[in-house]
């Protein structure tokens, strides 16, 4: 008897072609994933170590294992009777980047849909004439754009002096370094980033609904209600993340406007790292920072992913 | 700040690439007199870069973190033996240096740099107040001026936020010293500094021209700042605490990991030249510490009220010290508490 089969049994044959296919794939993806290794998992692993180290007299650290910088960001002994006690500092400090955080995100929706609504809907030609506009404002450093917010704000800046000619008021209000003053720089800092994604989704309208809407006698306010916000809610919480998680880590625009009386969660981290000369504590501050913009984009991908079920 | 600053730093290190002769300097910022630069880069044929920075403690940061491509740091006394202990500086022996004899004997034998066998002064200066005199006529000779600030001023206050600097009046206000870790003195330091801010409009640094356009109208600052503003607005004074407050010295020095070792020792012997020294103070308006400055400087620093320290003040001016860690974690939580 002899063997008849062929040396190879034609399964063979097919594993051999997705083992090479599976290879060339891999090495095709090297770049990309040397990139992700060197420029953002190994950085953040570096974060994590030194987490959990001591903090060097003048900065740095020491190789020594701890825990302090985890603890310290919600326990601290009071540095008068030494009773352990909440860290209300960071707390409020994390408390007021939260608020602005939102108040930025909301601000943002209310001038941004309109906008977005208003470039959507007027003719092709047209749409690209505004979104470059939209766009111009990014061609501008951050901090030269912040700094000419200051020229708006001051006593005898453009809004004081618009408002005294018109004789709304005789003396100059206080306006530079408030909460109004962050406020309205961080808006129109992130508006575009609002714009943008609204503006996507209000472009892919079928406006046909919105007539169906009303033949069937819905007011203006249900077919929005009903029909319209329904259609661009994906556009929307797109925008609001986009503008919630850099406001989070905000530092520049706060810093400036607001006259840097009050911390923010950035400048908190950037203190540990300057003169509080506690990296572990900046280190663990940060990954908490991290940790709360995942949570939003955990939210984000749920809120989506059920909205796609529903379909 | 920290873009400019990136930005910055990403130009030095692309300059230290070419052949050609050249010196990488970091300095604090609006510091550096671009005469000073011109006239030595025109006598050495040495091409200058000057980065700025904001803070003692991003200087050290970043020259710590290495990579940074610099020569020359101009660091603050009390950072110096940090400095030199973290082993950052290189020991040029300014002391053997050409023109040291120029150096005021004053300035020779210091703490943090016996003999100076590591820095050269840039300028030396005192820590006080400013009031814009227009909208408060009272005393200015006090800390009260942003510790219990009189109403006439509340709300329009900024004070610089230099932890050392701040911490420094407020101890002494308190008739503490300066470093100390007696928990009863930082107690009411601290409970002062809370109480006071609600009166603070801003804790910023670059003021100049908020004061000028009296948008700020009293403040913690250093003297050759307030000079300067007071050079743009007549209205505006200095005012030495009477409770006591810190005198300083910032300072040229080498860095270890230089790349252009050479030529930042000429910068430093350069600037040791009577008149070269003047050119630094005309522009940022301090003392500069090298005897025979004063001929070449501008007539209007010879008597400005900023720069001459009256006679019965003169005593209560303090020499800022390194603080000791334990100390320095004290400081940087009242610090925090204050901006919580």
């Amino acid at each position: 008897m002899t063997d008849t089969s062929p040396p190879f049994a034609p399964g063979d044959l097919e594993a051999e072609a997705a083992r090479q296919d599976n290879r060339r794939r891999w090495l095709l993806s090297l770049p990309a994933l040397i990139i992700i290794v060197c420029a953002a998992t190994g950085p953040l692993l570096v974060m994590v170590v030194y987490s959990f180290l001591a903090p060097g007299d003048y900065g740095n650290v020491k190789w020594e294992f701890s825990t302090d910088g985890w603890v310290g960001i919600f326990l601290q002994r009071d540095i008068f009777d030494d009773t352990l006690m909440w860290a209300d500092a960071h707390l409020s400090i994390f408390w007021r980047s939260l608020s602005l955080s939102l108040i930025t995100t909301v601000t943002t929706l209310i001038f941004g849909v309109p906008t977005a609504w208003f470039i959507a809907t007027q003719p092709p030609g047209r749409r690209e004439f505004w979104l470059f506009l939209i766009t111009v404002p990014f061609w501008t450093n951050l901090l030269v754009r912040t700094i000419a917010i200051q020229e708006l704000l001051r006593a005898e800046g453009v809004f004081n002096n618009i408002l005294i000619s018109i004789g709304v008021i005789d003396t100059p209000i206080q306006l530079m370094f408030t909460n109004f003053a962050i406020a309205f720089g961080m808006t129109y800092v992130y508006l575009p980033l609002m714009v943008l994604p609204v503006y996507a989704a209000v472009d892919k309208l079928d406006f046909r609904l919105v007539e169906a809407a009303h033949d069937l006698y819905a007011g203006r306010w249900t077919a929005f209600r009903r029909v319209i916000l329904p259609l661009i809610k994906p556009g929307i919480i797109a925008g609001s993340i986009l503008v919630f998680i850099p406001s989070l880590g905000a530092y520049v625009t706060p810093r400036v406007l607001g006259g840097g009386k009050n911390l923010m969660f950035g400048n908190l981290i950037e203190l540990q790292f300057g003169a509080g000369r506690n990296w572990p504590l900046g280190a663990a501050l940060s990954l908490m920072l991290m940790a709360a913009v995942m949570v939003s984009l955990i939210w984000y991908v749920r809120v989506t992913s059920r909205e796609q079920a529903d379909d | 700040m920290k873009y400019l600053l990136s930005a910055a730093s990403a130009l030095a290190l692309l300059a230290t690439g070419a052949a050609a002769q050249e010196l990488n300097i970091y300095n604090w910022g609006n510091y550096t007199n671009p005469k000073l630069i011109e006239k030595f880069e025109a006598e050495t044929g040495i091409k200058v870069t000057v980065t700025d920075f904001d803070s003692n403690d991003t200087a050290l940061a970043k020259v710590k973190a290495g990579g940074h491509g610099f020569d020359i740091v101009v660091p603050t006394h009390t950072y110096v033996p940090i400095w030199i202990n973290e082993g950052l500086l290189l020991e040029s022996r300014p002391d053997q240096m050409e023109n040291f004899k120029n150096m005021d004997p004053a300035w020779v034998d210091v703490k943090w740099d016996p003999g100076r066998r590591y820095t050269v002064p840039w300028q030396w200066g005192t820590t006080g107040v400013v009031v814009n005199t227009k909208y408060y006529d009272g005393d200015i000779n006090t800390s009260a001026i942003f510790l219990d600030p009189p109403e006439e001023l509340a709300g329009k206050i900024n004070v610089v936020p230099e932890m050392s600097d701040v911490m420094s009046l407020a101890i002494l206000y308190h008739g503490g010293e300066p470093c100390t870790g007696d928990k009863d003195v930082l107690k009411k330091v601290r409970d002062t500094l809370v109480e006071a801010k609600k009166s603070w409009l801003g804790m910023d640094y670059g003021n100049i021209e908020k004061f000028a356009k009296e948008d700020l109208w009293a403040g913690v600052n250093w003297n050759g700042s307030s000079f300067r503003m007071r050079l743009q607005n007549d209205n505006i004074a200095y005012g030495y605490p009477r409770e006591g407050y810190p005198v300083w010295m910032d300072v040229v020095a080498v860095l270890k990991d230089a790349q252009n070792v050479d030529e930042a020792k000429a910068f430093q012997n350069f600037i040791m030249e009577p008149e070269n020294a003047a050119l630094i103070s005309e522009f940022a308006r301090y003392a500069n510490g090298i005897a025979g400055s004063e001929e070449f400087m501008p007539e209007d620093m010879k008597n400005a009220p900023e720069i001459v320290i009256p006679e019965e003040l003169r005593s209560v001016g303090v020499f800022n010290e390194t603080c000791p860690p334990d100390v320095q974690s004290i400081y940087t939580r009242i610090w925090t508490d204050l901006q919580k």
